[in-house]
């Protein structure tokens, strides 16, 4: 029996980690469930938003949670118009064309930060990245603990908007029902923006709550990605509940096996793990077919 | 067979530029070309004509390099029958990845998924596990032979490869004109009525993804054998997966020399990025990534489409049917 | 009398709480066209994927050529004879009309060549003859319903299931292809079909069922169905039915 003095941290930790996981899954499976896409760009718009967050910092100063003010309606506007204006348009309503045009900007995003900024690994230092408190016999970093809290407040806000507001409703009348919103005079194009805007949003609060514990580098984002597809599987994909538990979930089991196996084996078990859920839970994730 | 006569003249037309140029630099500049149009008509069978796009040929591609490079190093097996097993290894892991897939029902975005997730789980493998060489990759010993697979002067590489892509030509004609291409391209434009008209559609998308990757592993061996080196990165990283796909798309996907026509033109875009600023890394990818989105967003049917427009234009229009359908 | 090619018993399908077809029986004599009727969503197009193999019934048995074939997947009922065509039609769209038909012909023939000549007969005995090169994509609505048949007639079968291969049409298309489908019959392919349109049923019908949320209600000869007091209602509603009872006494 490991004591509790172990697993106590760990499940905490793994929490910490899991809310920023989900954040990130909950931006694909937001665009997904309305969209009905896959976001193969996602892991390049968090890099492109983690280097935001940096230059931020860096070069002008700012303090990331701050920079997560202004940084999250740019993004907001960055999404908002690459679905608009790019993706949209370029698809011709295809399902496969949307997977080449997505998959195309993130080759092109990745490879402009890896052509403007080269493979190195850089990092922040924040008078306050170290600080820790003290929850229960566990010492957990104050920015992780921070995360936590934003994650939690956001996904609330979320759920509020989507349930209470003109453009929440609109965009879930679009997710259930394309055509009858069509018909009933809500502008497609304009929602699906809106939220693929909101999904990359949520990148860059995403970037801003990782920065002052996190390193960057033009891949970074692929790490978040590859965990937060297999979020979105395994909580269904479209589901916003099931992005929050899923997130938490995945978190806790990477602190687990970090716990016992080594990080390298443990980046193959998300990987394990991802595709033995696709594999495996047919028709009630893959419900609507592609 | 019809259709054979192009590929026989740009088998000859191609056969002849090592007599025209001994450039290094130029058979270099084909010989990647020609890897990346072998490597795609992979790709394209199984995503041009059977619609199945995959994110992770790379895992294709990385067998074939793999194998023919371990069991030389490690076992002392001959090249060439290295390279075959190459070839079939990288068949065995398409039909296991289809079989796995394709069962499941997964299609669109989910086929593109898992087929990127096991590319990498592969690639994350070879960079651990002993036999590939880990982290420092593996090197294939220097034997000047053709028994040994290698050659003094890049013509032999050349036309070893030349012949592989010509072989790659004639089977996607064959596949077009046969019973098995038809349903592949059924199953691509509407998978239910498919299978109403008694098409195994599992079976058949199990079939192409086999021969699709023993293809790509093809050009994964022949890369072997022509750098003579191999790690995780350059076997089983994105990169290959990538320009794959890239080739026939921009090329003309579901077409005979679609891949060849994109990996041509690819290739040329990445030298002239070279000469223009040099090697900058990544600037050949941002390049290749927006003519992927302006392909997709403006000549959906890539280079070929464009010549068949172009020729309708050219070519005065049939005369309109008279016969006015009905409603 | 010997069994019919096609024995429907006691099927039915529930999704979640919803019981789409609860109990249905059916069956579709050799050589003679049998119709199924009824409102819409009374589940007659659940009822054609059971048959066809694209939805597995949840409780029931399917028997063709007096063998069992429920459950079985559609590429190997097609294989065994079952042909269909969909209600909203499934073109290969980027295929031209003869390489369309073609897949079809395709269960029959091996080679291309001989592939492609059979399409084009097969085209040409629907009325698609002067269509053949064109795109899919590009056929009127009265083209598309004739490429479904088309590419079904292709497989050569024994049974045919039309799914309202009439709807859509206009009158005058209406009475063009009335005729092939009767022709085909002719040739002594068992044919079971929905159809809406009544003056097509009445004409085409050997026999009628009536299926009303997801039970067969009545079934019988085409004159015998149309005055049956509990089709009328299925149709129109209680009330309506009531009435028209009242009148006819009355008058």
């Amino acid at each position: 029996m490991v004591s509790s003095v172990i697993l106590v941290p760990a499940l905490l930790n793994g929490l910490m980690t899991g809310a920023v996981y989900a954040l990130v899954a909950l931006g694909l499976t937001l665009i997904y469930g309305v969209l009905h896409i896959i976001n193969f760009a996602h892991g390049a718009l968090l890099t492109a938003a983690l280097f935001a967050a940096f230059f931020a910092n860096k070069l002008l100063g700012i303090d990331p949670y701050v920079a997560a003010l202004f940084l999250a309606p740019l993004f907001f506007g960055i999404g908002y118009a690459l679905q608009r204006f790019v993706i949209g348009p370029a698809a011709h309503g295809e399902d496969r064309n949307i997977l080449l045009v997505t998959l195309g900007l993130a080759v092109m995003i990745e490879n402009a930060l890896l052509y403007a900024f080269r493979a190195d690994t850089r990092t922040i230092n924040l008078s306050y990245a170290f600080d820790v408190v003290e929850i229960g016999n566990s010492f957990l970093a104050v920015p992780r603990v921070v995360a936590f809290g934003v994650v939690v407040a956001i996904a609330a806000l979320l759920w509020f908007a989507m349930r209470w507001t003109d453009t929440g409703k609109a965009i879930r009348a679009v997710a259930k029902e394309k055509l009858g919103a069509e018909l009933s005079g809500i502008n497609v194009a304009h929602i699906y923006a809106v939220t693929f805007g909101l999904g990359t949003a949520c990148l860059a609060v995403t970037a801003c709550l990782l920065i002052p514990t996190y390193y960057i580098n033009p891949h970074a984002g692929n790490a978040f990605v590859l965990i937060a597809f297999t979020i979105v599987v395994l909580g269904g994909m479209g589901s916003v509940a099931g992005a929050m538990l899923g997130g938490l979930f995945v978190g806790v089991v990477e602190s687990f096996s970090g716990l016992y196996l080594g990080e390298s084996l443990g980046q193959i078990g998300i990987f394990v793990m991802f595709i033995l859920v696709l594999l495996f839970r047919p028709s009630g994730l893959f419900g609507e077919r592609a | 067979m019809k259709g054979l006569a192009p590929i026989a003249t740009v088998a000859v037309l191609l056969a002849l530029v090592p007599f025209i140029t001994a450039s290094n630099a130029v058979l270099n500049f084909l010989v990647m070309a020609f890897l990346i149009a072998l490597a795609g008509q992979g790709w394209n069978i199984l995503g041009g004509y059977g619609g199945q796009y995959s994110f992770g040929h790379a895992a294709f591609f990385g067998t074939g390099t793999y194998v023919t490079a371990v069991l030389q190093v490690r076992y002392g097996m001959n090249a060439w029958l290295c390279f075959a097993l190459g070839i079939a290894g990288g068949a065995l892991v398409g039909a296991v990845i289809g079989g796995l897939s394709f069962r499941s029902g997964l299609r669109g975005s989910y086929f593109a998924l898992v087929t990127l997730a096991f590319a990498e789980v592969l690639r994350i493998v070879a960079s651990v596990a002993p036999i590939t060489g880990a982290g420092v990759g593996t090197l294939i010993k220097l034997d000047l032979r053709p028994e040994a697979f290698q050659f003094q002067s890049r013509a032999p590489f050349y036309w070893v490869l030349l012949a592989l892509l010509v072989v790659s030509l004639i089977l996607t004609r064959i596949i077009e004109d046969s019973r098995f291409g038809a349903y592949l391209v059924a199953l691509r434009e509407n998978e239910d009525a498919a299978k109403a008209l008694g098409v195994d559609t599992t079976l058949v998308k199990l079939g192409a993804m086999t021969i699709s990757a023993a293809i790509t592993a093809a050009a994964g061996g022949f890369y072997a054998q022509y750098f003579l080196f191999v790690d995780a990165g350059i076997a089983y990283g994105p990169w290959i997966s990538v320009e794959a796909l890239l080739a026939p798309i921009i090329g003309g996907v579901g077409t005979v020399f679609g891949p060849l026509l994109g990996a041509l033109v690819i290739r040329t875009l990445g030298e002239l990025t070279k000469i223009v600023a040099g090697d900058a890394p990544g600037l050949d990818l941002v390049i290749y990534g927006s003519v992927l989105v302006a392909v997709v967003a403006f000549a959906p049917r890539g280079i070929a489409g464009l010549i068949e427009r172009v020729r309708g234009r050219l070519t005065p229009p049939a005369a309109p049917s008279l016969e006015r359908s009905h409603g | 009398m010997a069994e019919p090619l096609l024995q429907v018993e006691n099927v039915s399908k529930h999704f979640g709480g919803l019981r789409a077809v609860d109990g249905a029986s059916l069956a579709a004599e050799q050589g003679r066209i049998t119709v199924v009727i009824g409102p819409n969503g009374a589940g007659k197009t659940t009822l054609f994927a059971m048959i066809t193999g694209f939805l597995r019934p949840t409780s029931g048995s399917i028997r063709y050529d007096s063998v069992d074939i429920t459950g079985e997947p559609p590429h190997r009922l097609a294989r065994r004879g079952i042909a269909r065509t969909f209600q909203i039609v499934q073109p290969f769209p980027a295929l031209t009309v003869r390489e369309n038909i073609a897949v079809g012909s395709h269960l029959r023939h091996a080679k291309r060549a001989d592939a492609l000549a059979a399409a084009s007969a097969t085209g040409e005995a629907v009325g698609l003859g002067g269509q053949l090169d064109k795109p899919a994509s590009a056929l009127t609505v009265a083209g598309r319903k004739r490429l479904e048949l088309a590419r079904a007639l292709a497989i050569g079968p024994r049974l045919l299931l039309l799914d309202e291969v009439l709807a859509g049409l206009n009158p005058s298309e209406v009475r063009d292809m009335v005729p092939v489908i009767r022709g085909i019959a002719a040739r002594g392919v068992t044919i079971l079909m929905i159809e809406h349109v009544m003056q097509a049923v009445m004409s085409l019908a050997e026999t009628v069922y009536v299926l009303s949320e997801g039970r067969i209600i009545a079934q019988g000869r085409p004159q015998a169905i149309a005055s049956d007091r509990l089709v009328v209602e299925a149709y129109l509603g209680r009330g309506a039915a009531a009435q028209m009872t009242e009148e006819a006494v009355h008058a």
